[in-house]
């Protein structure tokens, strides 16, 4: 075990499969001798060489579109595109080629690569560096969406996506980058994609949440044991697949459902855990399930503090499910 | 506002003296002719459209001559035939290729067996040289069960695994980075693949025409760019898609050498792709080829060419057929007479029309076809997915689940 920042767990799944597998090269802007602007391709050109990991040219749809000739081809590339919110270049990419591809060609070429890309508020970036778009890919079939909430998880996850035999949307939650220390397994460490993790076990009420959020709603859930209130919390990991039966057996014990995410609330992906727990928990439920969500805006400047769900909102949603 | 000028002769204060060119508010008409041959627009040609040897002679042995003429004509009867299906209701769609024969047959021709093709919307031509069978094509048409992607796409969008000729979408101009990304994985793997992507005039206006080129030149990819210039994308016409002297030339910019080749004229078309596929090989990076052509049909069989561009346009084209330039070629060259071309005809309608018939008597694709390759594995939600539709499927044949039997 070593202690890491979650950034540097990512570097170290990275290093671990490249020195596995030299199908693996990564790439996109800044990525090679800085080392990507948030340092997670740190000492990859160094120790892999120009062909492994190298810089591109300002160009995401140029960054998805070679990636996507390199996976048919027979490399894993991991494309990185370096904040989120710069990804709409490459939509075309992911959602018509990437995406399709398995299918479309009814097995014969498959798209295996990892598009990596910090995303989410909370570091002062305004519209432009903060916006959670994890929903318009879980909206895509043939992606996968993998979210981790910690240190050790970003490694395990990352490592499962760079041997997955198909694309997954990698979204690296950068406002806990550095604000999380945790002890991290050296060398081999896969946490399977399509299984969630209990953080907190409880007994009244049901949190689910993903990235950021998970720290949030574990202070949130500080609070509500302080009113007496036992609150389990939920890291689905991976939204597509979803770990449906982890989620509906905490919710058919507790009968209370939050659901918490920073994107824009309409449509969000918190929309679909509400669904899926009406549809199949209904008879189980004691309250109403809650959204609580980022505002249907763009992602403000100054008052991103009011715009992303934190403690208090998510303890007043827990609320909500009791008093209705 | 007059047309801003093309000749690159007017000089650089002329330039920026003039206004930006304003949009155009009339359709420019249509080009009818092939732009004179000199300077950046010079064409070149190995056979004037008499058939009569005006170029350098790529001198390829008489089979392969021979073979190219019989691949043309055979996708000649294939694009008829299957444009008939369609006006009888058996096809859903298609893209016709009339015309464009050579353009595709020439560059695929110079390619190996172990490169890679990346085609967009008329290249069906380039599948069956490199052994993708009539019916495999014909059931990709149909999407019948035998379709290898299933009955997924409509009809035009080929696949062949086993002669790297990869599934392309309906979305105009991605395939041309995926050339270029599949040639950057060929050079960092060491292997001496090339590949070529092939794109309509109307893509050279798309983003990933610039990203495409922009990054197979700067990461001097093993790549051939191939530019089917047929003059339309659908209804706009090359002069409304483009205010480039020619589409060739863009390659400059990006530092990358080009050609620009008589699209009808099947040597011409090979000999440079020949070259190009030599660099490529060789390791000195990307080419871009622009092939002068005609869409001589619609866009597609539910087009009507008629409602936009003048007819004439078309005779002219007629008059340049690279069917015919071949074949008179050969004629004169003592390899071809009216018995092989009587025989050839007959033997490839035969073959047509018994692929059709095996073809039309297949089943659809399984039901189960839906919801498999999304993932290599089902996930929960598919699964349940599935559970789900063949549930409706037993509703509506009206089998009850789980029913005692008897
Ligand atoms: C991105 C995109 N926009 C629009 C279309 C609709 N569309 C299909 S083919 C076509 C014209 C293509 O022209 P060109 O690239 O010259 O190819 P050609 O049809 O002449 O072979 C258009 C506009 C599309 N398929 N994809
Ligand atoms: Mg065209």
């Amino acid at each position: 075990m070593t202690v890491m920042t979650l950034i540097q767990a990512v570097n170290d799944a990275l290093k671990h499969e490249m020195r596995r597998d030299d199908r693996v090269v990564v790439f996109g802007e800044d990525v090679g001798v800085k080392g990507g602007v948030f340092l997670a391709t740190e000492g990859l050109q160094a120790e892999f060489g120009k062909d492994r990991c190298f810089d591109t040219p300002l160009s995401e749809c140029g960054i998805i579109g070679t990636a996507v000739g390199m996976a048919l081809y027979g490399l894993r590339p991991i494309p990185e595109i370096q904040f989120l919110d710069f990804i709409y270049p490459a939509f075309d990419q992911i959602v018509s080629e990437a995406a399709k591809m398995r299918y479309r060609s009814g097995g014969e070429y498959t798209c295996p690569m990892v598009i990596r890309s910090p995303y989410g508020g909370g570091i002062k970036g305004g519209h432009y560096h903060s916006q959670s778009a994890e929903a318009y890919f879980c909206h895509t079939p043939g992606l996968k969406v993998v979210i981790p909430s910690t240190p050790a998880d970003a490694k395990g996850l990352l490592i499962a996506s760079i041997r997955d035999e198909d694309p997954v949307m990698f979204l690296e939650p950068k406002r806990i980058y550095r604000t999380l220390k945790q002890e991290v397994p050296e060398g081999e460490h896969v946490v399977p994609i399509g299984k969630g993790r209990i953080v907190r076990e409880g007994k009244d009420a049901t949190v689910i949440a993903y990235g950021a959020m998970v720290g949030i709603c574990e202070q949130a859930a500080e609070l509500a044991a302080k009113e007496g209130r036992s609150v389990e919390i939920v890291d689905p990991r991976t939204l597509v697949p979803l770990d449906e039966p982890l989620i509906l057996d905490s919710v058919r014990k507790t009968g209370r459902c939050v659901v918490v995410y920073e994107a824009p609330r309409t449509c969000g992906y918190g929309a679909e855990l509400a669904a899926i727990v009406a549809e199949k928990a209904i008879e189980y439920l004691e309250g109403p399930i809650v959204r609580v969500a980022g505002f249907d805006t763009p992602f403000p400047y100054t008052l991103d503090n009011l715009y992303m769900p934190d403690a208090r909102r998510v303890l007043r949603g827990i609320q909500k499910t009791f008093q209705w | 506002m007059t047309r801003p000028t093309r000749s690159a002769k007017k000089g650089a204060a002329a330039r920026t003296a003039r206004k930006p060119a304003a949009p155009r508010a009339r359709p420019v008409p249509p080009a009818a002719s092939v732009p004179p041959p000199h300077g950046a627009a010079a064409l070149l040609t190995v056979l004037s459209p008499e058939g009569e040897l005006v170029g350098k002679d790529p001198g390829l042995p008489p089979e392969r001559l021979v073979f190219l003429y019989e691949q043309m004509v055979q996708v000649r009867e294939f694009d008829r035939r299957m444009l008939v299906l369609q006006r009888q209701g058996r096809i859903g769609f298609y893209g016709p290729i009339l015309g464009q024969e050579a353009a595709t047959i020439g560059s695929a021709a110079a390619m190996g067996p172990g490169d890679w093709v990346f085609p967009a919307l008329r290249e069906a031509a380039a599948a069956i040289l490199r052994g993708l069978s009539l019916d495999a094509a014909i059931a990709q048409l149909m999407g019948k069960a035998s379709d290898r992607c299933k009955g997924r796409q409509m009809p035009c969008h080929y696949t062949h695994k086993e002669a790297h000729y990869v599934s392309m979408s309906s979305v105009i101009g991605t395939q041309i980075s995926h050339a270029v990304g599949a040639a950057m994985a060929a050079r960092i793997r060491g292997d001496d693949t090339v590949v070529l992507g092939y794109m309509g005039d109307g893509a050279t206006s798309a983003n990933d025409f610039h990203a495409g080129m922009n990054f197979a030149a700067v990461y001097r990819a093993p790549v051939v760019l191939f530019c089917q210039n047929n003059q339309w994308a659908i209804s706009v016409p090359l002069r409304q898609q483009s205010a480039s002297e020619t589409i060739a030339i863009k390659a400059s910019a990006y530092g990358m050498p080009y050609a620009r080749v008589d699209g009808n004229d099947v040597l011409a078309v090979y000999a440079a792709t020949r070259a190009a596929v030599e660099r490529a090989r060789r390791g000195d990076g990307p080419t871009f080829l622009e092939a002068l052509t005609y869409r001589r049909l619609g866009h597609s069989s539910s087009d009507d060419p008629t409602r936009y561009r003048d007819e004439a346009e078309v005779r002219v084209w007629e008059k340049r057929d690279p069917v015919e330039r071949l074949r008179r070629f050969l004629r004169a060259r003592g390899l071809w007479n009216d018995r092989r071309e009587q025989e050839l005809q007959e033997r490839i309608a035969n073959e047509v029309n018994a692929a059709i018939a095996r073809v039309e008597a297949e089943p659809d694709p399984d039901p189960d076809t839906l919801v498999t390759d999304v993932h290599a594995e089902l996930t929960p939600q598919l699964r349940e997915q599935l559970a789900d539709l063949r549930a409706n499927l037993d509703a509506a044949r009206g089998g009850r689940e789980g029913a005692f039997p008897l």
